[in-house]
């Protein structure tokens, strides 16, 4: 049995790291709020840019693929997955539910390495790759939790140049989507070619394009790939705040708990010093008589 | 006089909303105004100004746009850029950093090395914040 200095001492400790963990949910609450935020901003941009591009993407004659190399399915011989994960970890089961799909389906779909290629932001999931000796094609480790737009389009125009330049000739995008507060999903979508445009009805207007459709397209297509990682890299960040908001509350629950139970042994022990103590007393003082 | 509502849509958020007399952009293909009333149409746009006239003659509101495009539909408009600000939200100080530093940058570059277009683009858009901000806001005389 623990001495009563022990428990004491374990009950300090766990006090002050459930002050640290209830600290980092506040702190995650705060961050989810502006997380929230911006991906709501943003969604507005996104709506109105999708509706156009869709609107011309339906115009177009179906099976037509020469319009432009973003819209045109090309024979798969590599595959490329952008997956997000995050930095810091602390986040519960945040990272390695991505990382676990991501694994799976890779199995699942290739037979050789040189069939796919991971491309991937935040640390944990690079190390998760690099341990497993994973083609990491390369990787962005400085998201900062509020994204730089500026930044996030140079890390999207990279990615998109390798399908440009026909290294990959499918972009896959997995990460973590924002539900609500207590729980996010799995997504995984493909984002080039794009082929999902017209499968949504849209309303049909007859714009004029100027100078035409396809240059449209090129100064459009581009803009919409780049917003939709943009997008998703703000999903997933509002994915993990409210990830980490989640296992901090836990952690300090448990933290309580324990403290909890540590009180009841320490008080029992301290009861059970007390007893002897009286016992030894009343022994010694009828041993005298 | 009749008016039309616009918006102005970055990925940061709303920049401009309300209701305008006319649209003056460039397009790619050369300078554009809309009015009310207009056949819908989608045209991409080059780094310039954007004048929004209201319906009181005397009234225009000045924003910079970074490129993008309009989209004109029966009864709105909306332009949407990756950036966007109105004449009063122009950080003049940032604007005239990053036009020093986009020419320094080009200084040390060659026409065909990589970086030129980026830095090239930097120093327009730098360049386009600073002459929108310093444009007087009484209207010129005819």
């Amino acid at each position: 049995m623990p001495s009563m200095r022990d428990i004491k001492e374990k009950i300090a400790s766990t006090k002050k790291m459930s002050k640290i963990t209830k600290a980092m949910q506040m702190v995650a609450a705060a961050k989810l709020n502006r997380a929230q935020e911006s991906a709501q901003h943003y969604s507005a941009y996104a709506d109105k840019l999708r509706e156009v591009v869709a609107s011309i993407a339906s115009g177009l004659p179906k099976g037509n693929n020469s319009k432009h190399p973003m819209l045109a399915s090309r024979p798969v011989k590599k595959t490329a997955y952008l997956v997000l994960t995050e930095n810091r970890g602390l986040a519960g089961a945040y990272d390695s539910n991505v990382l676990k799909y991501t694994q799976n389906l890779i199995a699942e779909k290739h037979q050789s390495r040189s069939e796919y290629t991971v491309i991937v932001t935040g640390k944990i999931g690079l190390h998760f790759f690099e341990k497993r000796n994973y083609p990491v094609a390369f990787s962005k480790t400085d998201v900062q939790d509020e994204i730089n737009f500026d930044d996030a389009v140079g890390f999207a125009k990279q990615v998109i140049s390798l399908f440009d330049n026909k290294e990959v000739d499918e972009l896959h995008l997995i990460y973590n989507h924002f539900i609500n507060a207590i729980s996010q999903t799995v997504v995984d979508k493909q984002l080039l070619p794009l082929t999902d445009l017209s499968d949504k009805p849209v309303k049909k207007a007859n714009y004029i394009y100027e100078p035409d459709e396809d240059e449209v397209l090129q100064s459009l297509l581009p803009l919409y790939a780049e917003g939709q990682i943009y997008g998703a890299l703000l999903d997933a960040k509002a994915a993990e705040q409210a990830a980490r908001m989640t296992a901090m509350r836990s952690a300090s629950d448990n933290a309580n708990d324990i403290i909890d139970h540590l009180s009841l042994s320490y008080n029992r022990a301290r009861q059970a010093a007390i007893t002897q103590e009286i016992t030894e007393i009343v022994g010694g003082a009828a041993a005298l008589e | 006089m009749s008016t039309v509502h616009t918006d102005i849509v970055t990925p940061a958020g709303k920049v401009y909303e309300g209701d305008v007399h006319m649209v003056c952009v460039r397009a790619t293909s050369g300078e554009m105004g809309v009015l009310p009333h207009h056949i819908p149409i989608v045209a991409p746009l080059e780094i310039a100004l954007v004048h929004l006239k209201h319906e009181d003659e005397n009234h225009i509101d000045y924003a910079a746009v970074h490129g993008g495009f309009i989209q004109v539909s029966r009864d709105k408009i909306t332009i949407l850029s990756e950036a966007a600000e109105m004449k009063d939200q122009i950080d003049v100080k940032r604007a005239e950093k990053a036009r020093d530093d986009a020419q320094a940058q080009l200084a040390t570059l060659h026409a065909t090395s990589e970086g030129y277009a980026e830095a090239l683009r930097k120093l327009k858009r730098s360049e386009l914040r600073l002459s929108t901000a310093a444009i007087d806001g009484s209207v010129p005389e005819a």
